[in-house]
């Protein structure tokens, strides 16, 4: 069952899943310039270890009872004084078997499980399960209905992406600046969210066909209030954090990515795009009404920590463009199509991938549906879950406070990496 | 690196949110529970009740035991038992109706499919108790709310459906049309929940 | 209203095309095309597991797909089924030629397969999906892993083995990810029987009620 493929180097760089070996021959971990890509092409990644002292590796786990982990999540790291050599995650401690829940019920009762995925980001996590189910279906979605979901998520994009950085730089040890003045932005978004769905996190507002219910009056003008304040507080924030050189020092340089290992890896999301690669489903599969708007994709060019988190500043910057074009140009309309039903829904049988560019990477739902009111397959298809899979790659040969930093920056939430 | 230039800019933002935290209401953001409460938008919901009509919750009462809510419950948390009279024909009542809020997850989608508007999401959200299985097990009379209370708490939404109900009976099919075509002036628009099918 | 949900930039080959050059530049590997009655642009072409890393070798390296993004491994439970079959038959009765509908019943059996969504990220177009299917669901649940090909199978395959039993040839560290490691059922099947060890559940319904019921004494309402 574990037979390693001689041909392909990939797989060389692989643990094979047993941990400490008996008498390792060790030695200093070769530093690796900055920024520089790892071709594929190369034979062994890394020496692991080689030293002459004495002594065995360590053995840890980091989790899951932790307070940088994102959750309950654990990973055995092994470890020669402080630099790890090897970095198994672990996790499953949150996992609630949602895509049985998905095939027990009708297609609408996994729209409010679909919340609970990525419990910060409820509102996209509900666009990719509609926007599968349409697509499925062949449902289309009213024009005004589409602006509103824009909205939306870009506005769960820019809390997402503060929340995230305000969490890393917890895991920095700021003990509670930047996260707190993260979550006031959050708090203003959240309040609109409550008004438009009735519930700060656990919306269940999109529907197949369009959304619940429609926007109440003077939203908009709230909306836009606040959209108007982000970029003040996106100045205020980079005034703070973006040239702090204790940040500058501890992410620069650290969980590099390459390009090549990257796409291998299969990451989606700002990660990808900080290793330079340029794949946006915003830009690719022009999903929704997002090739009405002018915005950019910005790119970065280390792949490290600190490029992560500029790509994140950056995209928030794009997301409010998003929203003020979106903002304006809002048309009347009905909220959702008149032919779409909420019981008995049937939709032809059959399957279909959908996927959407949700804040953490490329949301997909695959549905396997045979004609009846259930899924016969629910599928979801978490970025969280697979942006770890080269967890390991980027922390060998980083000491443990640095894995902790290069952990915040993949950005996952539990709820989706174990659904 | 330059002598910490990055770290003086930040402490100069730090020191404006303290010292606005005095004075600038943007900085003020801590609400002091339970002496204010903030106010809750019309949408906010909880958990559901019933509505009833008149005075007397048990006569009142606009649920007639359809069943609908149960089936569609993704959770499955609610529990009806139908009123049957000493022949055994059904009357349109329930005789049981159990919602257990520990179960429930607020995802308002029995009040979307109920054709009797019976229903409707509350907004209480102090119910720490005790006793965690029995007190979160709500029966009917825990449930039953007069229609002036869901006037008062969601008074855009309520506002609808009390036309509508004035209406005449036999008018459920004009929730879902109105709604649905009904082009909205404007940006905005007053519309509740629109486009939900009875079927 | 805006037209009909819009698909994914869909390669310039069909289908068909991709399968024919796939089967000449891999002589012996026999592919078949599953149609999808619900959205015809996601057809997947199934191969055999025998067969499979070079057909994905070339997905990936053929400078015309360039199928570089591995997005999505997921497992699938098919339990045996019933097929009803419907054909129109010549017959002699009689003397003479009748035509008669027959229905046959066949009987089709399980398996578990593995589906994998492809993307080419330096071309941007996609999806061009795989199927692998095991012999059956029993004792013959293998096929072949494309971690080699595509790391981000790693973990999905994983779970794929974790969830449904498939086991995966080649995948360098096959073990559970989700369950704990001393689990042995394979909850995502469709034959999977819950354990009966819950927690005191109020919810009076049905057959929860039941299982509670032999665990703990409930009071009775009304």
């Amino acid at each position: 069952m574990n037979r390693r493929m001689p041909e392909d180097v990939l797989i060389e760089a692989l643990s094979t899943g047993d941990l400490v070996p008996e008498s390792p021959s060790r030695a200093a971990v070769l530093p690796r310039p900055e920024g520089a890509p790892r071709a594929a092409s190369e034979a062994r990644p890394h020496p692991i270890v080689r030293d002459d002292s004495e002594g065995a590796l360590l053995e840890v786990a980091v989790g899951p009872h932790h307070p940088s982990t994102h959750g309950v999540f654990r990973m055995d790291v092994v470890l020669d004084g402080e630099r790890v050599v090897r970095l198994k995650p672990v996790f499953g401690y949150l996992h609630r078997n949602h895509e049985k829940l998905g095939e027990g019920g009708a297609y609408l009762a996994a729209m409010p499980y679909t919340d609970r995925l990525d419990y910060f980001c409820s509102l996209t996590n509900n666009w990719a399960y509609a926007l599968a189910v349409e697509r499925l279906a062949g449902i289309e979605v009213p024009e005004r209905a589409e602006y509103i979901r824009v909205i939306t998520a870009e506005l769960t994009r820019v809390l997402n992406h503060a929340c995230l950085i305000g969490f890393l730089l917890q895991e920095l040890g700021s003990m509670g600046t930047p996260i707190m003045y993260a979550f006031r932005e959050r708090e203003k978004i959240l309040e609109l969210v409550e008004a438009l769905t009735g519930s700060r996190m656990m919306c269940n507002y999109m529907r197949f066909g369009g959304c619940r219910c429609d926007l109440p009056s003077g939203w908009i003008e709230a909306c836009r209030e606040v959209v108007e304040a982000v970029p003040r507080f996106l100045d205020q924030f980079e005034n703070l954090l973006s040239t702090n050189e204790i940040l500058m020092a501890r992410t620069q340089g650290i969980g590099a990515l390459s390009a090549e290992l990257a796409v291998q890896a299969g990451v989606t999301g700002p990660m990808l795009r900080a290793s330079g690669v340029n794949y946006d489903l915003r830009k690719v599969d022009r999903y929704g009404v997002y090739d009405r708007f002018e915005f950019g994709v910005p790119l970065g060019a280390h792949g490290d920590v600190y490029d992560r988190y500029m790509i994140r500043m950056l995209e928030m910057r794009e997301s409010v463009r998003i929203l003020q074009q979106a903002l304006r140009a809002v048309p009347a309309g009905p909220i959702i199509n008149p032919k779409a039903r909420l019981r008995g829904f049937k939709p032809p049988a059959g399957e279909v991938y959908g996927r959407i560019e949700a804040p953490k990477g490329e949301l997909g739902f695959y549905l396997i549906s045979d004609g009846s009111a259930n899924p016969y397959r629910y599928r979801i298809r978490p970025p969280s879950f697979i942006n770890l899979t080269i967890l390991e790659d980027m922390c060998r040969g980083a000491t443990l406070q640095d894995t902790v930093v290069i952990l915040g920056a993949v950005d996952i939430v539990m709820g989706e990496v174990d659904r | 690196m330059s002598l910490g230039s990055g770290i003086l800019k930040g402490l100069v933002e730090t020191a404006r949110n303290f010292v606005g935290s005095y004075y600038d209401p943007a900085r003020l953001v801590t609400i002091q529970y339970p002496d204010e409460r903030r106010a809750l938008p019309e949408k906010a919901r909880s958990f559901p009740m019933l509505v009833y009509d008149g005075e007397n919750p048990e006569k009142g009462l606009r649920c007639v035991a359809c069943k609908i809510c149960e089936k569609e419950c993704p959770p499955q948390c609610i529990y009806i038992v139908l009123d049957r009279d000493e022949k055994g024909r059904p009357r349109r009542r329930p005789r049981v109706f159990d919602l257990d809020i520990s179960v429930c997850m607020s995802c308002q989608i029995c009040v979307e499919v109920c054709p009797f508007d019976s229903i409707k999401m509350n907004t209480e959200f102090e119910l720490s108790t005790a006793d965690r299985f029995g007190a979160l097990l709500l029966h009917k009379m825990d449930l039953a709310r007069p229609a002036s209370y869901y006037l008062g708490l969601h008074p855009v939404e309520a506002g609808q459906v009390n036309a509508r109900l004035a209406a005449g009976p036999g008018h459920a099919e004009t929730k879902a049309k109105p709604a649905a075509a009904a082009p909205a002036a404007g940006t905005t628009s007053e519309a509740g929940d629109a486009g939900s099918d009875r079927t | 209203m805006t037209g009909a949900p819009r698909a994914q930039t869909e390669p310039v080959e069909t289908l068909e095309q991709i399968k024919s050059r796939i089967e000449a530049a891999i002589p012996g590997l026999g592919l078949e095309i599953q149609c999808n009655g619900a959205v015809p642009g996601q057809a997947s072409l199934v191969v055999p597991p025998a067969r499979a890393l070079e057909a994905a070798r070339f997905l990936r390296d053929d400078p015309q797909l360039a199928l570089d993004y591995c997005s999505n491994v997921s497992g699938v439970d098919w339990l045996d089924r019933v097929v009803e079959e419907h054909a129109r038959v010549t017959r002699v009765m009689d003397g003479q030629e009748r035509v008669f509908d027959e229905c046959r019943e066949r009987r089709v059996p399980g398996h578990l397969e593995a589906v994998y969504h492809l993307y080419s990220m330096r071309l941007r177009h996609g999806p061009v999906i795989l199927r692998q299917r095991t012999v059956n669901r029993v004792d013959q649940a293998r096929v072949a892993s494309l971690t080699p090909v595509w790391r981000s199978a790693e973990f999905q395959e994983r779970e794929a083995y974790d969830l449904f039993g498939i086991v995966f040839e080649g995948h360098p560290d096959l073990r559970r990810i989700l369950m704990w490691d001393e689990y042995r059922d394979y909850p995502m099947r469709k034959d999977y029987v819950e354990p009966d060890d819950y927690e005191y559940e109020p919810t009076p319904h049905d057959d929860l009620r039941e299982k509670a019921r032999r665990h703990y004494p409930i009071e009775a309402d009304a």
